[in-house]
């Protein structure tokens, strides 16, 4: 009842408020000016990523002891977690030490970007930028194919493979269809999009909440949709916090998700 | 989509075309990837199995240790054992051997005293029978004597070279000890020790009268 009249006085506030939208997510730091090449924000985040990362687990790594200090015990809770947890689960004892590089790349590279979302004066999720997670995607797409090839002996096996054996004849096809699609445009697709739409439209939520609260708040000249601006805040908060739930839980199936795959592909049939 | 219209517009990148990767960031998430996984597999996942397999390694080790340890406890366990049953054993065989050592000595020594006794009580009286002898001896001829000069005085005469030659003396000591002359008690005091010490004794405190 309220509302209506309020938020129509927003509206046509002389354009005053801009809703967040997908431009927000284009922040060139160097370039972009003239045309559409550019060094963006997201892109030295992903690089101040690495750094940190490869700094804190070389320089963890170079001097472990059997008797862990705190920052070891940091580290191999970590990397325990996508190795025992993640890896010899999943792919099984047999097969997956040769993923492990890969998989731990693949959780902490996602966590430190998908965690930058609420990190204080990065906050901007870099894998909410889809190039990002395109690459990774595409690195556990071609690694999973390959590895699928060599064990069930070529492209051929690799394809006979993918139908489960024991299907009447008029069924086949259909499987294989199925099945192709599935291994080759499905899963990619769903693995890249699950975690750059997660991203995204949490870190657009956030933007809402905050965006609209402090326009709410500051612009609005009116001490009842003020209060509302600080229910927003307050809100956004409570957002930050289950984003944060968010972020490790899509780190966590992106990895596991690349293991399902390793382990499709390291399995003796189908 | 218009990739090449947009692209030749200059910037046009975030409104039109949202949902595409920027070739900027692909260059940049490439990069990425590649240096962190070349971290990872060159330093720290090889390192980290290291320590997962001397971690693991340290606990069977341990494991192994402590079996050994345990093994070597039980060992001397039963070593110790043994020899207590040993000891024992012996101790008891020792018990047993000195038992029947000391009821061999008391039987030997029991045997010797018994020897030794008899030994002496013989020795006794032999040596009582010997001095039996010489006093009879003495006492006949003191005897003989005494009652020679008695009867000489009683009868008045001298009996000695006759009572001498006739044996007199002689033949009626040999009367008194066959019996024909009973010895009459000195005493009433002397009754009792005369009929214990038998009549055979003719050492007794008794006065010798001619039988009824």
């Amino acid at each position: 009842m309220l509302s209506v009249p309020l938020m129509a006085g927003v509206a046509t506030d002389g354009g005053g408020f801009q809703t967040p939208s997908t431009n927000d997510f284009w922040w060139p730091l160097i370039g972009g000016d003239h045309n559409n090449f550019a060094f963006t924000r997201p892109s030295l985040v992903m690089l101040i990523s690495v750094v940190v990362l490869g700094w804190f687990f070389v320089s963890v790594s170079s001097r472990l002891s059997v008797v862990p200090s705190k920052r070891q015990w940091l580290a191999e809770q970590v990397y325990d977690f996508v190795r025992n947890g993640i890896g010899r689960d999943v792919i099984g004892a047999k097969d997956f030490k040769p993923f492990l590089p890969l998989l731990f790349t693949m959780f902490t590279l996602i966590l430190f970007n998908n965690v930058a979302g609420v990190i204080p004066f990065v906050q901007y999720p870099t894998t909410s930028r889809i190039a990002f997670p395109i690459i990774l995607t595409l690195v556990v797409y071609v690694t999973y194919h390959v590895v699928a090839i060599r064990r069930k002996g070529g492209v051929f096996g690799y394809l006979k493979s993918l139908v489960p054996p024991g299907l009447p004849g008029w069924l086949r096809p259909i499987m294989f269809i199925l099945e192709v699609l599935t291994y080759f445009f499905v899963r990619p697709l769903t693995l890249a999009l699950r975690l750059f739409g997660n991203m995204m439209a949490g870190h657009l939520m956030l933007l809402v909440f905050i965006v609209g609260g402090e326009y709410l708040l500051l612009h609005s000249g009116s001490i009842a949709l003020g209060g509302a601006g600080v229910l927003s805040f307050a809100f956004s908060i409570v957002m930050t916090f289950f984003e944060l739930l968010i972020e490790f839980l899509q780190a966590f199936i992106f990895t596991m998700l690349t293991a399902l795959y390793l382990s499709d592909a390291v399995s003796e049939h189908h | 989509m218009h990739l090449a219209s947009v692209a030749a517009e200059g910037v046009g990148w975030p409104d039109q075309l949202p949902l595409l990767p920027h070739p900027g960031e692909i260059i940049v998430g490439v990069v990425a990837f590649a240096i962190l996984y070349w971290l990872y597999s060159t330093k720290v996942v090889p390192r980290m199995e290291e320590l997962y397999a001397e971690r693991s390694a340290a606990i069977e080790g341990g494991m192994k240790q402590a079996e050994e340890a345990q093994a070597a406890a039980q060992a001397a366990l039963d070593q110790y054992n043994a020899q207590l049953h040993e000891a024992r054993a012996e101790a008891n065989k020792i018990r047993e051997d000195a038992r029947a050592q000391g009821a061999s000595i008391v039987t030997e020594m029991r045997g010797q005293a018994q020897a030794e006794s008899t030994r002496i009580t013989e020795a006794a009286k032999k040596q009582i029978d010997a001095e039996r002898q010489s006093a009879v001896v003495s006492l006949r001829s003191q005897v003989g004597a005494m009652s020679t000069e008695l009867a000489s005085r009683i009868v008045g005469e001298s009996l000695h070279d006759e009572a001498r030659q006739s044996g007199i003396v002689d033949r009626f000591l040999a009367e008194l000890e066959s019996g024909d002359i009973k010895p009459e008690k000195v005493g009433s005091a002397s009754v009792a020790q005369g009929s214990a010490a038998g009549s055979d004794d003719p050492t007794a405190d008794t006065t010798f009268t001619q039988g009824s």
